[in-house]
């Protein structure tokens, strides 16, 4: 399996391999498109093939808009340049499973990233594209985390970046950039604002922008969240998926991940419901789900999920398909849910994960309250970035006991509260 | 009312290679209706069958989306600036 062309998700026009990301007949979003070869139908040697890679998602190279193959010069041990992403823990999450009355939940802690979040995976794949191209210039729109990640792999790679933000991002992520030596620009504006301005610098630098020029490369990257939750299950598909929805492309990368492991015959099986999960404060693709319409109509967003905060999702449309046509749903939780949804799995999982992935247990809550999920149902859940990012949102949400260093007052202050 | 519309590098072969040009209008419809008389070829790149904007295609007047305005019917001030971009970036 290679990677033949670009062709519009619309009108089905075919396009060069190369930086173009919008058809110019109809303005579709263009995305890759690969050739199956005699591969097909050979399963165990696919599997084989697949299990032989390297830990992280070179593994999957074959099934990714690359072609140069895996980077670096050959083999196992070179496919380790850069900042390698993926191969993160699916971990079974039965207390989890328990509070809220399922049988079956497996969390994919996608904090365990390079940059701690899913971002590093695309970005993987569209820096080593940019590579490809003969690009010099990293750079993107970022809601935080891939800021984090473009400066990573920049730094990596010894490429130059630079990453444009909304001004009000928070104080960890722009730090956690920073570091990395790339030019950090705060945009007075939402990320709306900042998406509209790199979409036009787009036109005038010769630079990768990952997910403006770059983004039919950079989206397939999403796709190997879906190819190790299948590995991690024995080469099985989940009943059902709960992923957090910002511009949708997550979303519906994870069904394509699937989908074409089934078209291979790797995975058998129907594709799993799906749910997508906003909070409240932008929820443009909630709302268009529950008002029964096929687009969504832009909001201006305020949350406290800004990982989430993009108020004009460029794949709402195919991600209300999606969830319709896998008898999912999208739904938004409040910002007093996305803490309670942090606290719900770190309290259950060990896991703490930043708003994002409070959005979606509390939106993985409200299906279980809702009666929406079966009793007998295999349930992942996506948590895409980690929890010290986003201090601000639980600060506040608990006690610390101070006390004198003394015994008596250790007992006075705790009493019989400790694993009684 | 002398209006500036930039043009996306997606659409430029089909509006003579101009990345920019100035048109007459007093609303973003009337100035769309100007572009397309000027270069027809844009009409079905902008607009879908019905007439209406098409569904990746995003317009802003100073720099706001126009979905937060009255849309099409968003009036446009002498020197204002109408951008036309591809909706599917980001994310």
């Amino acid at each position: 399996m290679a990677v033949s062309h670009l062709e519009c998700k619309e009108c089905k026009a075919t396009y060069p391999l190369e930086a173009l990301y919008v058809c110019e007949r109809c303005f579709g979003p263009l995305e890759a498109a690969y050739r199956h070869g005699e591969e097909k139908g050979d399963v165990g040697e696919l599997r084989r093939r697949i299990q032989g890679g390297p830990q992280n998602i070179w593994r999957y190279a074959d099934f990714l808009p690359l072609q140069g193959g895996p980077p670096g010069p050959s083999g196992r041990l070179a496919s380790r340049v850069g900042l390698p992403a993926g191969c993160t823990p699916l971990v079974r999450a039965d207390r989890l499973a328990e509070r809220l009355g399922l049988r079956e939940v497996w969390v994919k802690n996608d904090a365990a990233n390079p940059t701690h979040s899913f971002k590093d995976r695309v970005v993987s794949v569209a820096a080593t594209r940019a590579r490809e191209l003969g690009y010099e210039v990293l750079a993107c729109a970022s809601t935080g985390n891939l800021a984090n990640s473009v400066a990573a792999h920049g730094a990596a790679l010894g490429l130059d970046s630079c990453v444009l933000i909304p001004a009000d991002l928070e104080e960890q992520k722009v730090l956690a950039t920073g570091i990395y030596g790339t030019r950090l620009v705060a945009v007075e504006g939402t990320y709306d604002d900042v998406n509209r301005l790199c979409t036009e610098l787009c036109a005038e630098r010769e630079w990768a922008f990952v997910n403006v020029n770059l983004r039919p490369y950079y989206a397939e990257g999403s796709k190997t969240l879906a190819f190790e939750i299948a590995e991690q299950l024995g080469w099985e598909l989940p009943d059902r998926c709960v992923v957090p929805v910002a511009s949708g492309s997550l979303f519906i990368k994870v069904a394509k991940g699937f989908d074409e492991w089934r078209e291979l015959g790797l995975l058998e099986g129907e594709l799993p419901r799906m749910n997508g999960a906003q909070a409240e404060g932008c929820a443009p693709v909630a709302d268009a789900f529950a008002a029964g319409h096929d687009v969504c109509r832009p909001v201006k967003p305020d949350t406290i999920a800004k990982s989430l905060a993009i108020g004009n999702p460029a794949d709402g449309p195919y991600a209300l398909d999606l969830a319709r046509r896998t008898g999912g749903s999208v739904d938004a939780v409040d910002d007093q849910e996305i803490r309670e949804g942090i606290a719900l799995l770190a309290q259950t999982t060990g896991i703490f994960t930043e708003t994002a992935g409070g959005v979606t247990t509390a939106v993985l809550r409200k299906l279980a309250e809702r009666g929406d999920i079966g009793r007998d149902e295999r349930v992942v859940l996506v948590i895409t970035g980690e929890g010290l990012k986003t201090l601000d949102a639980v600060r506040g949400t608990f006690e610390t006991c101070s006390i004198a260093p003394t015994v008596a007052a250790f007992d006075a202050a705790l009493g019989a509260g400790v694993g009684a | 009312m002398a209006v500036r519309v930039k043009i996306p590098t997606q659409l430029r072969a089909a509006a003579g290679g101009e990345a920019e040009t100035d048109v007459d209008g007093a609303n973003v419809r009337e100035v769309l209706e100007a572009l397309f008389a000027r270069h027809d070829e844009l009409r079905a790149r902008i607009y879908d069958d019905d007439g209406s904007l098409r569904r990746f295609v995003n317009v802003y007047v100073a720099g706001e989306d126009i979905r937060f305005l009255d849309g099409l019917a968003t009036p446009v001030n002498d020197g204002s600036e109408l951008t036309i971009l591809p909706a599917v970036a980001g994310g």
